[in-house]
């Protein structure tokens, strides 16, 4: 009993030293004026330097990996210490369902202004009530026109591939997309939340594993490049990378048609420099500022004016730049699933444990 | 589940009766208060914040995600569709197959360390997990770079006359299994060398003396001695395989999900946390119970054999 | 005492086949480093142009510091109390289930489990997050790797010895500074080690308990973060270095203790 006692003391002791340090030891000292988080490499590497000359604030940029987990960590701390975040826009309408997203004050962003209209209406955050777009495009198939005989415009030629492909082509794995793709190619939405939609896509998707070189979201222009892969689903931004490595790969949006994706911004209700961020989304929005994205990593930025200054060379090399505001807004916007996102997740499963 | 339990553990060893006296003595102070530290670590810091999570496995997700209070079993009924049954099995199998290639690498590794002069041990066991203080990611694509079908294997074989089809080593449970080993080979050999090293050597002579041949010797001694040493190495690259997604996704082409991967995606993808905590508290039950038979057998291997030898 | 040529010959063999195995990717890793192609697994020419960015990159450089802070403290801390954890349950004539459940549990959690776990709960009561709070995370799974290899060596403890330097009336503390410690020397080494490497590449936990700013954030969450535009071989140029700088100073202080570190 003494024993246990002593040991119950010594325990409690340990615990309770250990919590009081936490907070006492030398944390980040939290001297910015804003905190950003982005994925590496998608501003500028001197956006810090520029914002603050131009402002006199500071700004700190950290980095995520991926949406899903920088969401996972704002829903686990409810979004504290961050002040705005950049997300894809189902991630942004699910900040905004849980409460975790500011207003957007249009007052104080009149770059605003330099958008296409098209791109202030989007269905999940009509007049851009909390979020605003920092980049977007659509998905299709990116391959080596030196090595893929027949022309490529169907999404069938992904699912179903000839023999000369069988074994060279790799699909993106992330749920959304993958089943995209499924869907897509048997008929239907990119947002089909009924049973028997998600079903055949899932079915059909079962059958395409049978020839799949590989489920690939992150490497897969290098396969191109290589000469491993000769055809890949591939998001239009990632395919330019290969294209700046052999002139023989080509984009295409299948005829069945693709969706649209939306990188956006987002300030964090939490955040107590809601001001310094709206600042921050203004400076992006500054066309020279945002035709750094087009002309660094080869994205389609939703900015008019800064669109328009784009050097012609840069569309020639990489045709997709060149896409319209009216086509790309053709395509299905990737919404939230609410609650068929179960059904999705179980068929992806499903999809990478079958044989 | 994590109170200290009163009752007696039903003989999980065959307890050596000078064992407790002398451990005892080893300790300047009450023997009670050193595991005291440890415990209380892990009880403020994982079982505290474990429970929190493992209640929402009771409770609901919400239409976009987060927990709603509303109590359920909904979640724990889910877990038992076959489908993740059939995930688990899978995600064992290469994880076992794993195991068992790496002890069977490591043990003659961390007996040939062991056997080097004593000045070079240490020399050979920080390169051994050398080559792990860089990242997950860059050794992934290493192998990548070497294994592709336009990869150096292929290339090596083409400069050596090979004159077939590439062959296609990559996206494949064998690619999956050369990563996983390549990985964790240098915790097994940690964890056998520190159990070889310093193997009484008076141990070793006298079995021999007594006539015994080398081999019996190893199967007699030096093999129930190590044996704690092998099943803590093989629970190491069990226990890290069957949680690690970037080896499936990259070397396996995706074309195979581990268990790990499948919690993460109901945490991340799917933001449906209640799932996700129902899902990892029946794999922690699980591969409590596996473990717990692990070390009744390792119990019989090391106490039993040993016994049997000093006797 | 010679070894038996028979001996000497295979060891050395098996030495070399295993090292091969481990280093074969290193050597590719290593060229890459000098890839002129910023692309992770195709070969566009020899460069050092990687080195040169990353001397100027200061991000890199500064997480790379971080990881080197909580991956030592975290293997120390752990290293302490999970050799304690160790002797104070092998110590235990009657086996505790609870006890070995919860040595065995950092273990088996799912990484993501314990880092949404760990951040609720630090947000829940209001703890700043930063480097420290990576720190405490790491200890939890790095002190049950230390506890699991230090328990595998006490199972074959040879206790004789402790009690003759007890009979021969050498105290408590003497008889754990001079007989103990230097016979679980090797498993505290070899656990320190382990605890060490899966810290220094631990993304997820980091991630979840780093706090907001650049100040806590570490190289794999920098280098995870690289994915979706490209990991340039500035990674691989840094490992290089890594690399070359741990073992030229492993083998001078080699050279310097004579292996004295494992007691001799």
């Amino acid at each position: 009993m003494s024993l246990r006692h002593r040991t119950g003391t010594a325990a409690g002791a340990v615990a309770l030293a250990a919590l009081l340090a936490a907070p006492a030891l030398p944390s980040s000292a939290q001297a910015a004026d804003l905190i950003v988080s982005n994925w590496d490499g998608y501003m500028a590497p001197d956006i810090a330097e520029r914002f603050q000359a131009e402002t006199g604030l500071e700004l700190e940029v950290v980095n995520h990996a991926t949406n899903e987990e920088i969401m996972g960590k704002l829903m686990a701390s409810g979004g504290k210490g961050l002040d705005l975040v950049f997300v894809s826009s189902p991630f942004a309408e699910v900040l905004n369902h849980q409460g975790l997203a500011a207003g957007i004050d249009h007052a104080e962003v009149p770059n605003l202004a330099n958008l296409y209209p098209a791109a202030t209406e989007f269905a999940y955050d009509p007049g851009n009530a909390f979020s605003v777009p920092y980049t977007w495009g659509t998905t299709g198939l990116c391959y080596r026109s030196d090595l893929v005989g027949q022309p490529v415009e169907s999404w069938d030629i992904l699912l179903d591939p000839p023999a000369e492909l069988e074994g060279k082509v790799t699909m993106l794995s992330t749920d959304r997309w993958l089943m995209a793709a499924g869907l897509l190619a048997t008929g239907h939405s990119v947002n089909a939340t009924d049973e028997a939609a998600i079903e055949e896509a899932k079915q059909a998707l079962i059958e395409a594993k049978k020839q799949l070189l590989a489920y690939d979201d992150t490497t897969f222009y290098s396969k191109l490049v290589s000469g491993e892969a000769s055809l890949v689903h591939a998001w239009d931004g990632w395919c330019n990378y290969g294209i700046a490595e052999n002139g023989d790969i080509r984009f295409v949006v299948p005829q069945e048609g693709s969706d649209l994706w939306v990188d956006t911004m987002v300030v964090m209700e939490a955040s107590e420099n809601k001001e310094a961020a709206h600042r921050f989304i203004d400076f992006v929005l500054d066309p020279a500022n945002h035709a750094w994205a087009v002309e660094n990593i080869l994205y389609k930025v939703p900015n008019r004016v800064a669109m328009e200054r784009l050097p012609a060379s840069l569309v020639e090399q990489y045709p997709n730049l060149g896409m319209s505001p009216e086509e790309l807004t053709g395509y299905q916007l990737m919404r939230d699933l609410g609650e068929a996102q179960r059904a999705y997740s179980r068929a992806v499963s499903e999809i990478k444990a079958a044989n | 589940m994590m109170s200290l339990s009163n009752h007696e553990a039903c003989g999980l060893r065959a307890s050596d009766p000078r064992v407790t006296p002398a451990i005892r003595k080893i300790l300047p102070s009450g023997p009670g208060l050193a595991a005291a530290p440890g415990v209380a670590w892990l009880a403020v810091f994982m079982i505290a914040p474990c429970l929190l999570v493992f209640a929402y496995a009771f409770l609901t997700r919400g239409l976009y995600g987060g927990v709603v209070d509303e109590l359920t079993l909904d979640n724990l009924l889910r877990v038992l569709d076959p489908l993740y049954a059939g995930i688990f099995l899978t995600s064992t199998r290469i994880a076992g197959l794993a195991t068992l290639l790496a002890v069977l690498v490591a043990y003659p590794a961390a007996y040939a360390i062991v056997l080097s002069p004593r000045h070079w041990q240490p020399l050979l066991l920080f390169l051994a997990v050398l080559p792990f203080w860089s990242n997950y990611l860059i050794r992934t694509y290493a192998w990548i770079v070497l294994l592709n079908r336009e990869g150096m294997v292929n290339q090596g074989l083409t400069l050596l006359g090979y004159e077939g089809e590439p062959l296609s080593l990559l996206y494949s449970e064998g690619a999956v299994v050369v990563g996983l080993v390549y990985n964790y080979l240098p915790f097994v050999i940690l964890a056998i060398y520190a159990t070889l090293s310093r193997l009484d050597p008076q141990l070793k002579e006298a079995s021999r003396d007594l006539g015994a041949s080398a081999v019996a010797t190893f199967v007699r001694v030096t093999l129930p001695l190590s044996a704690p040493g092998v099943a803590a190495g093989a629970v190491f690259v069990f226990v890290l395989s069957i949680g690690n997604f970037i080896t499936p996704a990259l070397l396996g082409g995706g074309r195979f999900q581990m268990v790990g991967n499948l919690i993460y995606d109901q945490f991340l993808t799917a933001n449906d946390w209640p799932f996700g905590a129902a899902l990892g508290m029946a794999l922690i039950l699980v591969m409590m119970a596996l473990l717990f038979l692990q070390a009744r057998v390792t119990d019989r291997v090391s106490g039993g054999r040993v016994g049997a030898g000093n006797a | 005492m010679r070894e038996p040529r028979a001996q000497a010959f295979a060891r050395r063999g098996i030495l070399l086949l295993v090292f091969a195995f481990l280093y074969v990717p290193v050597g590719v890793l290593v060229l890459l480093s000098f890839n002129r192609s910023g692309l992770p697994t195709a070969w566009g020419g020899f460069s050092l142009k990687w080195y040169g960015e990353l001397a100027g990159n200061a991000e890199i450089l500064s997480a790379a510091w971080n990881t080197l802070v909580v991956a030592l403290s975290a293997t120390a801390i752990a290293t302490l109390l999970g050799t304690l954890l160790a002797l104070g349950i092998e110590r235990r004539a009657r086996r505790s289930r609870g006890l070995e459940a919860m040595v065995f549990a950092p273990m088996i959690i799912p990484d993501i489990v314990l880092a949404v776990a760990l951040l609720s709960f630090f947000s829940r009561l209001d703890v700043t997050t930063g480097l420290h709070t990576i720190v405490i995370s790491h200890v939890v799974f790095d002190l049950a790797f230390v506890c699991a290899v230090v328990r595998a060596r006490l199972k074959s403890f040879d206790f004789t010895m402790v009690e003759a330097s007890r009979d021969l009336g050498a105290s408590a503390v003497t008889t754990f500074r001079r007989v103990t410690l230097p016979l679980l020397l090797p498993s505290v080494v070899a656990g320190a080690l382990l605890a060490f490497t899966l810290s220094v590449d631990e993304f997820i936990i980091a991630f979840f308990t780093a706090g907001a700013g650049r100040s806590s954030m570490t190289l794999p969450m920098q280098i995870y973060s690289m994915i979706r535009f490209g990991i340039t071989p500035e990674i691989n140029a840094l490992a290089t270095i890594v690399m070359a700088v741990s073992a030229t100073a492993l083998v001078i202080s080699q050279r310097l203790n004579r292996g004295r570190l494992l007691g001799s």
